[in-house]
């Protein structure tokens, strides 16, 4: 659930996770000038048969695109309005409105084929020269893991606190409830980092000044 | 064994579960304000406003630009369950890379303005969350859609009261919830 990723073995999926992304920045620039409905219409074909060619669970993942149906349309309105409601500016619009579709189809590709592993191991790589100018890949690493175990710990508190307020109101959960989760994920956020700091994490700063005691907050 | 983790752990932590909370708040369904009729507002961007007034400048735009990272990676974390590298490639691209910008300048204002706490992280919430953010969203929205910046900045006039509410409740959830966990 936390992944966009479709496992399988199709030829995407077996090309290095660096060359689909490097071909995606290119494509992004080489369709950036484009202006020919006909040729995006044809692209947006090919894509889609890509898509037809890796399965049924490739082609469902095209019903995810539901939330960009009214960015799209509010674009296509702009255009229309700024092309002076005249036909030749409403096809420049579905034009514009066809390449941005295929730009995001194809990025949804390179997602759906590469393993968020892959992913994460080519931007260590990206990220390594940085290492000089105290950017860390071990903790970008790290947060990165921790965003994504928590994020379905973090939905079953949130959801927890919904069921505990229909079980004493008949009304819809409210914005109240929201305090008192945010404050629940500061103390949670606390105590990994105790964790992690009593597994050694934070040991090479063991120069630094001492911690504040828990449930000392208010030393700060 | 020592009480309390490190400071650097500590802010290294919050940033990394207040992105997995922005996340969160674009999974489930929208909020319910009892005051405003009931309208439901997505709270993905009430999320930058809180990081910002929760975190700080720093750490909050530290925590939306990991949200956005692990967005980008792949996780369909996005309002409406949307992920991966395609989603800045849309027109809206622009209002994702503002939060980053908006998140920072919220946590700047709220600690410099004047006046009280409530009405001083709302200010920092407008101007940043929903100025800086506009700012930065409209001119791209306007580069990849190809329509000129004032069209595209009266269609985004209908999105203004709606953050303006989302700005007025973070400044009354940060306020609350600096009242429970202590002064920062």
């Amino acid at each position: 659930m936390m992944s966009g990723y479709l496992p399988g073995r199709s030829p995407l999926h077996r090309l290095p996770a660096g060359v689909k992304l490097a071909a995606l920045a290119l494509a992004s620039i080489a369709l950036l000038p484009a202006k020919s409905l006909p040729l995006l219409v044809f692209g947006l074909a090919l894509v889609l048969l890509a898509y037809a060619a890796l399965g049924r669970r490739a082609l469902a993942r095209l019903t995810l695109l539901r939330p960009l149906a009214p960015v799209l349309a509010f674009m296509l309105l702009l255009q229309a309005w700024a092309g002076g409601w005249t036909p030749a500016g409403l096809m420049d619009g579905i034009a514009v409105t066809v390449r941005v579709l295929l730009m995001v189809l194809l990025a949804d590709l390179v997602t759906l084929s590469t393993a968020l592993e892959d992913m994460m191991a080519v931007l260590e790589r990206l990220l390594a020269p940085l290492r000089r100018f105290g950017v860390s890949p071990r903790k970008l690493a790290l947060a990165v893991a921790l965003v994504i175990r928590f994020v379905p710990v973090l939905l079953a508190a949130w959801r927890g606190r919904e069921e505990a307020w229909r079980a004493r109101s008949t009304r819809r959960p409210s914005f109240s409830l929201l305090p008192g989760f945010l404050a629940h994920t500061l103390r949670l956020a606390d105590q990994v980092a105790e964790a992690l700091d009593a597994r050694g994490f934070g040991r090479h700063e063991a120069s630094a000044p001492p911690p504040p005691k828990v449930g000392d907050e208010h030393s700060r | 064994m020592t009480h309390g983790a490190t400071l650097e752990t500590r802010s290294l932590v919050r940033i990394a579960l207040f992105a997995a909370l922005m996340g969160v708040l674009g999974l489930v369904p929208p909020l319910h304000i009892p005051i405003a009729a009931g309208v439901p507002v997505t709270a993905q961007s009430l999320g930058v406003m809180l990081a910002g007034l929760i975190l700080g400048g720093r750490d909050g735009a530290l925590s939306v630009a990991l949200f956005l990272l692990v967005v980008a990676l792949g996780a369909p974390l996005l309002s409406g369950g949307r992920g991966g590298s395609g989603v800045f490639f849309q027109p809206t691209a622009g209002y994702l890379l503002g939060y980053v910008a908006g998140a920072f300048v919220t946590g700047w204002l709220a600690t410099r303005l004047p006046g009280p706490a409530l009405l001083r992280g709302f200010a920092a919430a407008v101007i940043g969350g929903i100025g800086i953010v506009y700012l930065i969203g409209i001119p791209v929205f306007s580069a990849i859609a190809r329509v000129p910046v004032d069209k595209v900045l009266i269609g985004s006039l209908i999105f203004i009261p709606g953050d303006l509410l989302k700005a007025a409740l973070a400044a009354l959830a940060a306020r609350s919830v600096a009242g429970r966990t202590g002064p920062r």
